[in-house]
């Protein structure tokens, strides 16, 4: 496979992926969504099902779709969905398969102000996803947040995938919802345009620090089928693969750290050849 | 140790069976449709209005 080739696999895969589960054209141009059988099915990654385009469900919008309901229970099909495509994929999904990380990753490319691997205080900020996942979508949609009615909360409050992906192409196209949007909508803008502009000079500030998704997928990435091997007797210690790792990751985390999206550009960079993608 | 190697080589097996066995539990238990239910009309609350 040539090296330009190589080099643009994954941008082609994500640009794929997401026209693939984005592609009900008929809701772009009407300003309504998708209402098929599809949507029974979650897909891998942080995707609005209020996208117009949408033909799947969000894990992390059916996660909190299930535990909104007034009996609480153990939400076992969001959870199925997440087990399977975590022991398989890993944070894969993220490098890969994600609408909201091939956003940040276009931003990322665009040749302005010094780039940044990370944030300051990353060691501590990292783990701002952890405390979403359990505050906000867990605890947050079952019990907090909405007085008598329960909410989900991540997608209420901080979502940036759903203002982009859902709410401004809906609210362009549906005079009647734009006519409804205020102070929350504004507010969800906010952050998505903070975290759309950090995107620029930070790498993917919402997938490092504040993505539930990959704080779920980064637990199963130690034992997940797909995973960057390395041929430790062929490495020459360039140290090529950390200066390119753009999470910043050293040589014996790349692949089994919970931050690591396999997006392969250790790989690529590697002169000894020494990381592949294997079982 | 070669126990220990070979499970974590095969722990993605484990998690993926547990994976359908939960989509079937799901599934059995109604979450699918609640599911559906949410995902087919519009979610004012992820759009910033509800």
């Amino acid at each position: 496979m040539g090296e330009t080739m190589r080099k643009n696999l994954r941008l082609k895969v994500q640009i794929f992926y997401t026209i693939l589960t984005n592609g009900y054209v008929y809701g772009f141009l009407n300003g309504k969504i998708y209402q098929g059988n599809l949507k029974y099915a979650c897909v891998p990654g942080l995707n609005c099902y209020s996208c117009p385009g949408a033909v799947g469900s969000c894990p992390i919008g059916a996660l909190q779709a299930v535990l909104n309901q007034r009996s609480v229970q153990i939400p076992f099909g969001v959870l199925g969905f997440l087990f399977v495509f975590g022991s398989i994929l890993g944070r894969f999904v993220c490098g890969w398969l994600c609408p909201f990380g091939l956003v940040q990753d276009l931003l990322h490319g665009i040749p302005l102000f010094q780039k940044r691997k990370r944030l300051p205080f990353h060691s501590v900020l990292k783990y701002g996803k952890y405390m979403v996942l359990i505050f906000l979508v867990c605890i947050g949609s079952a019990f907090l947040f909405g007085g008598f009615a329960k909410v989900p909360a991540f997608c209420k409050y901080l979502c940036p995938s759903g203002t982009l992906f859902g709410a401004l192409p809906l609210l362009t196209g549906n005079k009647l919802l734009r006519s409804q949007a205020g102070g929350l909508f504004f507010w969800k803008l906010g952050i998505l345009l903070v975290l759309l502009t950090l995107s620029v000079k930070i790498y993917r500030p919402f997938c490092q620090y504040l993505c539930p998704l990959g704080a779920v997928y980064g637990w199963f990435n130690r034992f997940s089928l797909v995973q960057i091997h390395w041929e430790e007797e062929q490495c020459i210690s360039c140290h090529a693969c950390e200066d390119a790792c753009p999470a910043g990751l050293s040589l014996k985390e790349i692949s089994r750290s919970s931050e690591c999206i396999r997006c392969g550009r250790c790989i690529r960079v590697c002169p000894a050849e020494c990381l592949h993608f294997r079982k | 140790m070669g126990f220990l190697k070979i499970y974590r080589q095969k722990a993605w097996l484990l998690g993926t069976a547990l994976g359908f066995a939960f989509l079937g539990l799901g599934a059995a238990r109604g979450q699918l449709e609640i599911v559906w239910k949410k995902a087919v009309m519009i979610c004012l609350e992820c759009i910033g209005i509800g």
